[in-house]
């Protein structure tokens, strides 16, 4: 039988402002993020944090994953020496895209001052794996340690992974998450001409007039512990991930099969490995874009999934709040999920009036409510699905 | 056009140029070893570059892996600019 997976820590960094707590009580009172049709960080000043020397060394997705670890590493309690020898201690930080604004800016000093000038920074900032290897290097992780990315996805797919090196006893620990810092000219635009971003500038997940994403920045980082070795240190469990399951569309660069495809499959999967059933599901984070494509997709998925019981369990979109964090989503997703399963409070997926027909779950509108799970385990699916076609979903459990 | 390579010019865009690099400006001396300013093979790699563009001089590979102090870089580059 595979061990249980624990989560003892969280962080995140996000519109919603510094701090997973932050952004858990400011979405579930209706606050969002996105201002002028994105969602930047704007609270985030890295030096509030970080030394001068480690902000110039991190491009702002490191920086994000780097603030946001603290956050969950003190959480876990793991301040000073770590509760594990550091080489059963892993990292997996996921990313869509990487380092952008560092590849962008350098890009620029090429054209313009020639190849000379170009910073010997920019690849160790750039590259997709910086996030993890800047994690390990400051808390001194020495287990395996690497990035996952698969875009919109990869935030999910790096706490999957991470349950499943601690399962399979190649770490005790893992500190997982995903993070992105792609608001610049570059991403904008190549997103716009792929006709993905919303042009009103509005996330509103699931509505009728939704027309696009609204991009955001920002990170999550969670502790996962062995839950056994978790419980004899005296760790306090904040939940657990019971089931992670993965798979691809195989069908289109960017659009999801109409029916569900792939995202079907994951969910199934993801609740094969939990050992648990539809009905036990009591509340769904949905990866809810607020793009004309994926909402109508994961709709019929879920419904495919849950059955008859999708019309009773609450699925709302963080996305409402935020924008879409891509690389970050999953991992702010899931501990947006596990602290909402804490406080039984399903969130609201805001800016949603007017639901498109067809689309009729129940999507929590516009005000968080109580979450109702009538004497059952506080059980949630947290969809993430990418570009690529990839597909990965969690479940997790609060107490 | 390369500033004319003096000791003291050497010095001084030296001395300027590790602040950015997180050095405190009040440890800066000939003497300080990098590794206690906290200067490591990255943050040379970008001095290198901040000194070829004020000098022409290229400090490349074993040049850089050679000098321990702050005066060690100064040095090199005035004998390399001889």
């Amino acid at each position: 039988m595979k061990c249980e997976v624990a989560i003892t820590g969280i962080g995140a960094v996000t519109p919603l402002g510094v701090g997973a707590r932050t952004l858990h009580e400011r979405w579930t009172a209706g606050q969002s993020g996105i201002q002028d049709g994105e969602g930047a960080c704007t609270e985030f000043e890295p030096t509030e944090f970080l030394t001068k020397k480690e902000v110039r060394r991190a491009d702002r997705f490191t920086q994000f994953a780097l603030v946001a670890s603290d956050e969950a590493l003190r959480e876990a309690g793991w301040e000073g020496e770590k509760p594990y020898e550091s080489d059963r201690i892993g990292c997996i930080i996921g990313t869509g895209i990487g380092g952008i604004g560092t590849l962008t800016q350098n890009h620029q000093v090429l054209l313009e001052e020639g190849p000379g000038k170009v910073s010997p920074l920019a690849i160790p900032l750039m590259m997709g794996n910086a996030g993890a290897g800047a994690v390990s290097m400051r808390h001194g992780l020495r287990g395996p340690s690497y990035a996952t990315l698969s875009a919109c996805a990869a935030g999910a797919h790096s706490i999957g992974d991470a349950v499943r090196l601690i399962e399979h006893g190649d770490a005790d620990a893992m500190v997982t998450g995903g993070s992105e810092a792609a608001l610049v000219p570059l991403a904008r635009a190549a997103f716009a001409a792929l006709d993905a971003l919303s042009d009103t500038g509005i996330s509103r997940p699931f509505d009728v007039r939704r027309d696009g994403f609204v991009m955001g920045e920002g990170a999550a980082v969670l502790v996962l512990e062995d839950a056994e070795q978790a419980r004899e240190r005296g760790a306090d469990i904040l939940g657990y991930v019971r089931g992670y399951g993965a798979s691809s569309d195989s069908y289109h660069l960017t659009a999801p099969e109409k029916d569900g495809g792939g995202a079907i499959e994951a969910m199934k999967s993801a609740l094969a490995d939990a050992g648990l059933e539809p009905q036990d599901i009591v509340y769904v984070n949905a990866h809810g874009t607020s793009t004309p494509l994926n909402d109508r997709a994961e709709t019929k998925a879920i419904k495919k999934v849950l059955g008859d019981h999708a019309y009773d369990v609450p699925v709302s979109s963080t996305k409402s709040a935020i924008g879409h964090l891509l690389g970050a989503a999953g991992s702010v997703e899931a501990v947006a999920t596990l602290l909402a399963l804490r406080d039984r409070i399903a969130p609201p997926t805001l800016g949603l009036e007017e639901p498109e027909e067809g689309l009729d779950l129940d999507y929590v509108p516009g005000k968080a409510r109580p979450l109702a799970i009538d004497g059952k385990r506080a059980i949630a699916m947290s969809n993430a699905f990418g570009f690529g076609g990839h597909n990965a979903v969690l479940l997790l459990e609060a107490e | 056009m390369a500033t004319a390579v003096t000791p003291e010019a050497v010095e001084k865009v030296v001395f300027d140029a590790l602040p950015q690099f997180g050095a405190d400006p009040d440890e800066i001396t000939r003497e300080a070893t990098f590794e206690d300013l906290d200067v490591d093979s990255l943050d040379l790699a970008e001095l290198s570059q901040i000194i070829e563009d004020e000098f022409g001089v290229q400090l490349k590979g074993d040049d850089v892996g050679k000098i321990k102090t702050v005066g060690d870089a100064i040095d090199l580059v005035v004998s390399r600019a001889g």
